[in-house]
């Protein structure tokens, strides 16, 4: 037996007694090269998840929704660092992370390519996209990479107000005037789908489902975490009054889930590929915002070394 | 182009009384910028009293590889543990 095979042999038996696989240990190169793509996929999106919400932070209709988006945001920015940091220990540095973003070349969730246009849509984006976050995330919790896990942690600790708030903002449109009820309709119709979209491709179009799932990278498939949203969400928009954009969803006894409607994937792979509402937009701002910080960063390198030499 | 700020490690004592525990890691220009740094994005709950940050550089780690024969020299010694030893059962307070 070679000593490549051995070492993945060793690595898979470690996976499979639910040994966590710390940075430093030997890993095959795939499975290091998918972390670092999903985590660091992970992290835009966290970034990029900013964008649509806080275009509403100066308009929240009062000051308790306003410090509550503000916190949401201010999270968000969080879960990012968390991992980035979580991806840099595979050996990828910041500058690259950053920089694959900015150019282009790293993917974020397709959802922040939707244009958050009314109030309403900040109910629906914290009930619904964090909603689809949180069904993505709790399994990563228990992801073999520790340093993945342990931000997982962190991040859904943090998640579940994030989607309480935004239930609530759905809640008092959709009891509120019939104006505000078509508000919250509204906005439902719109992030509908491309909530379901979240969960990736359905697992016949997913071709590298199986190996993250025997890496216990992925712990449910695209389309079982996808069922679950929906017969979650079926009873959340009932307590809403709100209806759901789908005529086919229906209550499947003999599955004992709800049935659901054909996805358009046509749209979600017109978003991947760059074409979407936003995508041009969203890649701006945070270009901007990258390159109107230099200063700032200048400074503090500048700041660090004089007190540094007044030190010594 | 190379624009980083140094790595820092947080260590984070939760509660009065218990230890510092790692958290994770941040990049920052210097040490008092990591620990405000550190404070907005670990303790956003008040989910510490004390913060400390290390530069990673400065870290001396065990490597994995090694890790079987490193800590070997523990592991025959049974005599090191309370229940190695034979007391009656009479005995009380042990
Ligand atoms: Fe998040
Ligand atoms: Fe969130």
């Amino acid at each position: 037996m070679s000593h490549q095979v051995e070492l993945e042999e060793r690595f898979q038996a470690r996976i499979d007694a639910e040994q966590k696989i710390e940075p430093k240990d030997w890993m095959p190169d795939a499975y290091r090269k998918t972390l670092v793509r999903q985590i660091s996929q992970h992290a835009h999106s966290e970034i990029v998840g900013m964008l649509p919400e806080g275009n509403w932070i100066t308009r929240a209709p009062s000051l308790r929704r306003k410090v509550a988006l503000l916190a949401k945001v201010q999270d968000e920015a969080g879960h990012g660092l968390y991992l980035y940091a979580a991806a840099e220990t595979l050996g990828v540095s910041r500058d690259e992370l950053y920089d694959e973003l900015h150019t282009g070349k790293a993917k974020y969730s397709s959802i922040f390519n939707y244009p958050t246009l009314s109030w309403a849509d900040i109910g629906a984006v914290g009930w619904l996209v964090d909603g689809a976050a949180i069904m993505n995330q709790v399994p990563l919790c228990k992801c073999s990479f520790g340093p993945y896990a342990r931000a997982m942690v962190r991040v859904c600790k943090e998640e579940s107000f994030h989607q309480r708030q935004g239930f609530e903002i759905m809640m008092t449109l959709s009891h509120g005037s019939p104006a505000q009820k078509q508000m919250a309709q509204d906005a439902l119709n719109r992030w509908w789908w491309p909530s379901l979209m979240m969960f990736g491709p359905n697992d016949d179009a997913s071709p590298h489902s199986a190996q993250s799932m025997k890496w216990k990278i992925k712990r449910y498939s695209n389309d079982d975490l996808r069922q679950k949203f929906v017969d979650v969400m079926v009873e959340q928009a009932e307590v809403l009054e709100l209806t759901i954009p789908d005529p086919d969803i229906k209550w499947n006894e003999e599955r004992g889930h709800y049935d659901f409607g054909e996805i358009n994937w046509e749209e979600f792979h017109n978003i991947i590929r760059g074409n979407g509402p936003c995508n041009k937009e969203r890649l701006a701002a945070r270009k901007d915002a990258w390159d109107q910080g230099l200063w700032v960063r200048e400074a503090a390198t500048a700041y660090a070394a004089k007190r540094k030499k007044k030190a010594s | 182009m190379n624009s980083e700020f140094p790595l820092w490690e947080v260590f984070i004592r939760s509660h009065g009384g218990l230890n510092h525990k790692h958290v994770g890691s941040l990049h920052a220009a210097d040490a008092d910028m990591a620990l405000e740094n550190a404070r907005d994005v670990y303790t956003r709950r008040q989910e510490g009293v004390s913060i400390w940050v290390v530069p990673s550089e400065a870290i001396t780690a065990s490597d994995p590889e090694d890790s079987d024969p490193f800590f070997e020299p523990a592991k025959d010694k049974i005599y090191r543990h309370p229940t190695f030893y034979k007391v009656p059962d009479n005995v009380k307070h042990m």
